[in-house]
């Protein structure tokens, strides 16, 4: 089966925009993903959007009327945090079908301030049956590594120190400030091990791609921007011991990195750079395991040795990562692929990683007693 | 007794406790009950449990900033339940900083006020297991 290939792909730099429109942040997006493939809205057969908040509220079909309404199918995804990945694979995978050749993918978010969380209606248990706020959730994750593995709160800390540092980099990061070691263990506690600093940041913001199938690529003479996407894998939590009380991302990341490596015929060491879901500085630690990027309890070992940071082995999150580049939920996914194409087209600037043949993405979310959805992709230079 | 602040929490005339199920086919205990196995799939093979009251600490977290309302700080512990299950809880009359791996504790059934309720619900909690009075 022939490949599918990314010929056009942008971001608007992450900020607040709370004049802005969903719609209207989706559209801005969406024509940059069109100029840099050089192409219209006229020439896509179809878009899928991803939004959260407005799940409801066919965000696709009204960027349309922002940017052109040629009739195509729309279909509007939601999914946690992975709703941009989603819709990146969906429309990767309405190519590998053989029923469109070229399709726009859009992801979009627009988010107020404060914490993410909580319950549905009724009395709040929140305080008396435990906390159903993320950072939480995510700080007992990196307790249950430090039980199993000894990794401490300077450790964990490391990666907002890391990833702070790369946003300065990065233009289209919200954040492009330093924070040494001692700002970030020294910010606020918002829960054990997780400071203010180790929390992702909520933002507005967008990301489009534009998908091609590998004839329409070869017939149009677009081989040489294109970036080929040599995996799409998803999955659902598998069952985890401790699901009813705390929720589990590692499950399904484990799974579907196994699946990703397998589909491109290749193993962890041959990435060379990631973007993985930091959405708190404990997670990104647990997913170096969970993506094989070393084996299990080395995560504080490889944070220690730099060996994730740019100029290492394998940098991780070198846009700033969502820690400071922000984490605007829907469009997340698009943005993280945004950034390892950008350095497989050699075309990164200040933090390009040399010489990138392949990258992977990786998103994964969720929530208490929802369940996961994660989605990997691995990209290579065409 | 108030009523239950979850739907979980039995008051059972004055003897409370957090109702569970246990699938007979793999053993897996569940937090509340249910109908099919997520674990081994089995259907119709769940029974109802009282779940155990003592366990250990298996993680934990200081909650230092909570929704609006929510009094800070709390312990938020993920306890196992000597009976397999798994359940959250808030850990009280400890010393956050004395909370550890394994670390024995037992549910208590007592009357509170969640925040922004306006009367109090009936609630469990953790304590560390020695010297606790319900
Ligand atoms: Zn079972």
């Amino acid at each position: 089966m022939s490949d599918v290939y990314v010929v056009g792909i942008d971001m608007i730099r992450f900020g607040r925009f709370p004049d802005r429109t969903v719609p209207g942040l989706a559209a801005e997006a969406a024509l940059l993903a069109l100029d840099d493939a050089g192409l219209s809205i006229r020439d896509m057969q179809a878009l899928y959007c991803g939004n959260l908040g407005q799940a409801n509220g066919m965000v696709g079909q009204r960027m349309l009327a922002e940017i052109g309404q040629t009739g195509i199918p729309v279909v509007n995804v939601a999914n946690a945090c992975a709703t941009g990945a989603t819709a990146f694979r969906d429309a990767w995978m309405s190519i590998k079908a053989g029923m469109y050749d070229t399709v726009l993918a859009v992801g979009v978010e627009q988010m107020g301030k404060g914490l993410l969380g909580g319950t549905g209606g009724g009395p709040s248990p929140e305080g008396l049956v435990g906390s159903y706020t993320m950072p939480a959730m995510f700080a007992q994750i990196g307790i249950e590594h430090a039980r199993q593995y000894g990794t401490t709160f300077e450790q964990f800390a490391k990666v907002s120190v890391k990833n702070h540092h790369h946003s300065t980099l990065n233009p289209k990061s919200m954040y492009r400030k330093e924070t040494p070691l001692e700002e970030v263990m020294g910010a606020e506690m918002i829960a054990y091990p997780n400071t203010k600093l180790m929390c992702s940041v909520n933002v507005d913001g967008s990301a489009a791609a534009v998908l091609m199938s590998e004839a329409k690529v070869r017939q149009m003479g677009l081989m040489d921007r294109a970036v080929r996407v040599r995996a799409s894998e998803m999955s659902s939590n598998p069952f985890a011991e401790r699901q009813m009380a705390m929720p589990d991302f590692s499950g399904a990341t484990r799974l579907a990195a196994k699946m990703a490596y397998e589909r491109a015929g290749i193993g962890p060491e041959d990435v060379n750079l990631v973007e993985l879901h930091d959405c708190f500085a404990t997670a990104e630690l647990v997913h170096y395991e969970n993506l094989g990027l070393c084996a299990d309890g080395e995560a504080g070992r490889l944070i220690d040795d730099g060996v994730t940071a740019l100029g290492g082995k394998v940098p991780v999150n070198v846009s700033g990562g969502l820690l400071s580049k922000g984490h605007p939920l829907g469009a997340t996914g698009i943005a993280n692929i945004y950034e390892v194409a950008t350095h497989l087209r050699g075309t990164a600037g200040a933090r390009q990683v040399e010489g990138a043949k392949i990258g992977l993405t990786h998103v994964v979310g969720g929530g208490p007693g929802m369940g996961t959805a994660c989605a990997i992709h691995v990209l290579e230079k065409a | 007794m108030s009523e239950p602040l979850l739907p979980i929490i039995q008051p059972n005339d004055g003897k409370p406790y957090v109702a569970g199920s246990r699938c007979t086919q793999c053993g897996h205990v569940y937090v509340g009950p249910r109908e099919v196995c997520a674990k081994c799939t089995a259907r119709d093979a769940m029974e109802p449990v009282h779940l155990a009251e003592t366990g250990k600490v298996w993680a934990w977290t200081v909650v230092h900033r909570s929704f609006p309302g929510v009094a800070t700080p709390f312990v938020d512990v993920i306890v196992d339940l000597d009976d397999g299950a798994h359940i959250k809880g808030t850990l009280v009359d400890v010393d956050p900083q004395a909370v550890s791996a394994d670390m024995p504790v037992r549910m208590v059934f007592r009357e509170a006020v969640p925040a922004g309720a306006d009367k109090p619900y009936l609630t469990y909690l953790f304590v560390p297991a020695q010297g606790a009075a319900a």
